[in-house]
């Protein structure tokens, strides 16, 4: 099962890159680890004329702290990301829990984070984590760099605000303070399986003790990842409870928009959103000493 | 496209279409079939080989052209001066195999996990070979075969390898 044929370019350098892009326009595609974008190829689902490899391009593949925000080039790996001090440091929880389950431990050593949002599949683990993490993709085209919210780079299945001839260059997640802290959970059948369900929550505590802010995102339960408006309101503002988080579950339930597949029922997978939220936000109450929230 | 790989210590120029994956350029470009290629999409982790002595890849889902410049490591080239590598070795010793055909794999991911991991806790080695699978074994002697190297690969070089484990009658 060999894809068809395409012209391959193995740019050296960002300028490479962007020339071979516009170069080929829409016909292009970045490769960077490839673990969703070969399969894709070799089912015939994607059938790009030309992939410009970013592999050796030893300036994307950082991992960097600064100005409040963590940085990840657009070749970083996922496994690189795992064993960095910055997720290390305990102070990325959140991204720590989808670093542990992204695909499968091989996988994560060729596949990248920029590269995960770009394929951007519905059952994807760092779209929802970005969503609920505030991140943003900074996208380079014709007229230079822009900075996307993730909101607003996550525009449908598979499909981003990276343009034709553009390329995404760096995720950026702002550094959580010491009064937020979030979890990502996910249920699949086996490791590597697409998720059945996914779920990312994210708090933020104010000085009396009160839900300031709130991110819920859920993953496998719609056309793309997507943050329930909903659960956030029902936890802004509230104490920290565990009526605050049964609404924020049932919320999340009554928005997810499954399908039907071998993973699970429309119901199960809609149980399983508020599941997951629950649990979620248990565990992002508890990394702030909040333990069993009543 | 011309490519130069350098295979188990050789070095190989060829001429390769964009399109070829690194498991099939592997097996029939130049004969390497101890490569195996089981689901050939890349969820069963018996394709398995390792890119510049570090890191695992599944070659059935990396294309050749991607591996131009880089050194790849097969399980025809794990054996060094005549002796078995101590993964070999330790797969051989804890029966760590039944039929073999996840096993170039399973040793291509273990070695590059103990790079980073020297000392691991047999859950981080279940972890750590949950992209692999076995049909045969049940899993129990290939965890044990990677303590076993695991701890012969992080002695000091004086001591002797570890004795043989003893087995129950």
């Amino acid at each position: 099962m060999f894809p068809a044929a395409f012209d391959y370019v193995a740019a050296r350098s960002r300028d490479e890159a962007y020339a071979a892009l516009a170069e080929h326009g829409g016909g292009a595609r970045v490769l960077a680890g490839g673990q969703s974008l070969i399969p894709a190829m070799r089912f015939r689902l994607a059938r790009p004329s030309v992939l410009v490899d970013i592999n050796r391009i030893a300036d994307l593949a950082y991992v960097a702290e600064s100005a409040g925000e963590l940085r990840l080039g657009a070749a970083a790996r996922d496994q690189a990301f795992e064993l960095s001090p910055e997720i290390r440091s305990g102070r990325y929880p959140m991204l720590a829990d989808v670093c542990a389950v992204v695909a499968d431990p091989v996988v994560r050593q060729m596949g990248t984070v920029v590269g995960s949002l770009c394929h951007n599949d519905p059952a994807g683990d760092w779209p929802v984590a970005a969503l609920a993490g505030n991140a943003s993709v900074v996208v380079r085209g014709k007229g230079g760099e822009r900075v996307v919210p993730i909101g607003e780079f996550i525009v449908d299945s598979y499909t981003t605000a990276v343009g034709d001839g553009e390329m995404a260059l760096e995720v950026r997640f702002p550094t959580p303070t010491a009064r937020t802290a979030g979890a990502y959970l996910k249920i699949e059948r086996k490791v590597g399986d697409f998720a059945t369900a996914a779920a990312a929550a994210r708090v933020t505590l104010a000085e009396d003790g009160t839900i300031a802010s709130a991110s819920i995102a859920l993953g496998a339960a719609g056309p793309c990842a997507f943050r329930v408006a909903e659960a956030e309101r029902a936890l802004t503002g509230a104490k920290p409870s565990a009526a605050a988080i049964a609404a924020a579950a049932a919320a999340a339930r009554s928005a997810a928009d499954p399908v039907t597949d071998t993973r699970g029922t429309v119901a199960y997978k809609k149980q399983m959103a508020g599941v997951l939220v629950e649990r979620a936000l248990r565990k992002a109450f508890a990394r702030l000493g909040l333990e069993n929230v009543r | 496209m011309k490519v130069s790989i350098t295979v188990n210590g050789a070095a190989y120029e060829r001429d390769v279409e964009p399109r070829v994956l690194l498991a099939y350029f592997l097996r029939e470009d130049l004969g390497l079939t101890g490569t195996h290629v089981g689901c050939d999409t890349s969820s069963c982790g018996c394709c398995v080989v390792l890119i510049d002595g570090e890191r695992a890849v599944k070659s059935c889902n990396m294309f050749a052209v991607m591996a131009d410049g880089h050194e790849i490591t097969t399980i025809e080239g794990m054996k060094a001066a005549g002796k078995l590598h101590p993964m070999q070795q330790a797969f051989t010793d804890q029966h760590g195999l039944q039929c073999g055909y996840c096993t170039p794999g399973m040793m291509a991911t273990a070695i590059a996990f103990l790079k980073h991991n020297p000392d691991p806790t047999e859950a981080q080695i279940r972890d750590a070979l949950s992209g692999n699978m076995c049909r045969c074994t049940g899993y129990n002697n290939i965890v044990k075969a990677v303590q076993q190297a695991a701890a012969e690969l992080s002695a000091p070089p004086s001591e002797p390898p570890a004795p043989e484990p003893a087995v129950a009658s």
